[in-house]
């Protein structure tokens, strides 16, 4: 739900990064504040255990320029991937304008990955979103482990539209502005389509 | 889509301010805030400068939604206030129209049951005014005669632009 306020000339929108347990959907975020100048970045909120596991979620606003006079901010919000917060992650989808699913390339990753996709699908109809006509992106995160699976099975396994798909390695940056940009556009398309 | 995208015209903000205002002043309070149940602000009034108002309104909507969340576990539909009671600050927060969450945050020169007595009265109001704005997008978006929407021309040029 895209919020456009025409008394402060700005337009909010809200992305969430979803994806299994320990699959880098906080690093995403973490790099996107780390290499977003000041001025164009509000706070990292994380709401976290001890142990630097997401508990609640992760919050990160960002301003990326103007749009026909408008500012174009994009609130980011990462879930916390372990099952057991499942009700939180609920919480977070409400109002969501596009999902970043962030894939652990991992073999022993998979049975994961297929089961938050599932959980992502459940949980958005929950809200009252179909994926299917949601802006989505998918992210094969962890490239540079020598366990991660060859793309085209990923691709295979995990794409379930004609979403565009990213090669990453989040603690490096990799692919990580290459994703978010994606899935900044598909909310611009889908918000001038309506 | 689950629900009408919420877009505020210039007199509906000259109008949530004008009674966040008289709330603030009202309830003696130092800072009076409208926000949706997503976390996007709306309006406010009083002082904000050690404040970081995006961080509150994000943190307070999932305090809200995580409090609702609780709510349905014991078959309440929904707590409609919260109140938290700090050492000097204090924050008093309650739903209005359903979307909407409004944000009270005072000191020792007010008290709590002023304040709740000033936002019975301000949370009605809000709360009108939400409902008006809710209905105009939604038969907006039922018509198609959104057509005030400044995105619908946006080209790839003018989203490519953001990134460069």
């Amino acid at each position: 739900m895209t919020f456009i306020n025409y008394a402060a000339r700005e337009i909010n929108c809200k992305i969430v990064y979803y994806g299994p347990g320990l699959g880098g959907k906080t690093t995403n975020i973490q790099y996107i504040y780390d290499r977003t100048i000041q001025g164009a970045k509000g706070k990292l909120i994380s709401l976290a255990t001890e142990s630097d596991r997401t508990l609640f979620f992760d919050f990160l606003p960002i301003e990326l320029g103007t749009i026909r006079g408008f500012k174009t901010r994009f609130h980011l919000y990462t879930v916390p991937g372990q099952v057991f917060y499942d009700a939180s992650r609920k919480l977070i989808l409400k109002g969501v304008d596009g999902v970043v699913f962030v894939a652990d390339s991992q073999e022993a990753r998979m049975d994961a990955n297929l089961e938050a996709i599932d959980n992502l699908k459940l949980n958005l109809r929950d809200n009252g979103f179909d994926l299917a006509t949601l802006p989505y992106v998918l992210q094969f995160n962890k490239r540079d482990l020598p366990t991660a699976l060859p793309v085209d099975q990923l691709t295979r396994e995990l794409r379930i539209k004609d979403e565009p798909i990213f090669e990453a390695v989040a603690s490096k940056g990799t692919g990580v502005f290459d994703t978010l940009k994606a899935a900044v556009k598909q909310v611009l398309i889908d918000l001038k389509s309506r | 889509m689950s629900a009408a995208d919420l877009v505020i015209m210039d007199e509906d903000h000259r109008r949530f301010a004008d009674v966040l205002e008289r709330l603030r002043s009202d309830a003696n309070a130092n800072l009076t805030f409208l926000q949706d149940r997503n976390g996007q602000q709306i309006a406010m009034a009083g002082v904000v400068d050690n404040i970081d108002t995006t961080s509150l309104a994000s943190l307070t909507a999932g305090n809200v939604a995580a409090t609702d969340g609780l709510a349905k576990l014991i078959g309440e539909k929904e707590f409609s206030i919260l109140f938290h009671e700090g050492e000097n600050e204090h924050l008093h927060i309650s739903v209005v129209a359903s979307r909407g969450i409004l944000v009270v945050l005072f000191d020792e020169k007010s008290s709590l049951g002023l304040v709740r007595l000033r936002v019975k009265k301000a949370g009605a109001e809000l709360g009108t005014i939400m409902d008006e704005v809710t209905e105009r997008e939604q038969s907006r978006q039922i018509s198609g005669t959104g057509g005030a929407s400044p995105f619908s021309e946006i080209t790839d040029d003018d989203i490519d632009a953001l990134f460069s």
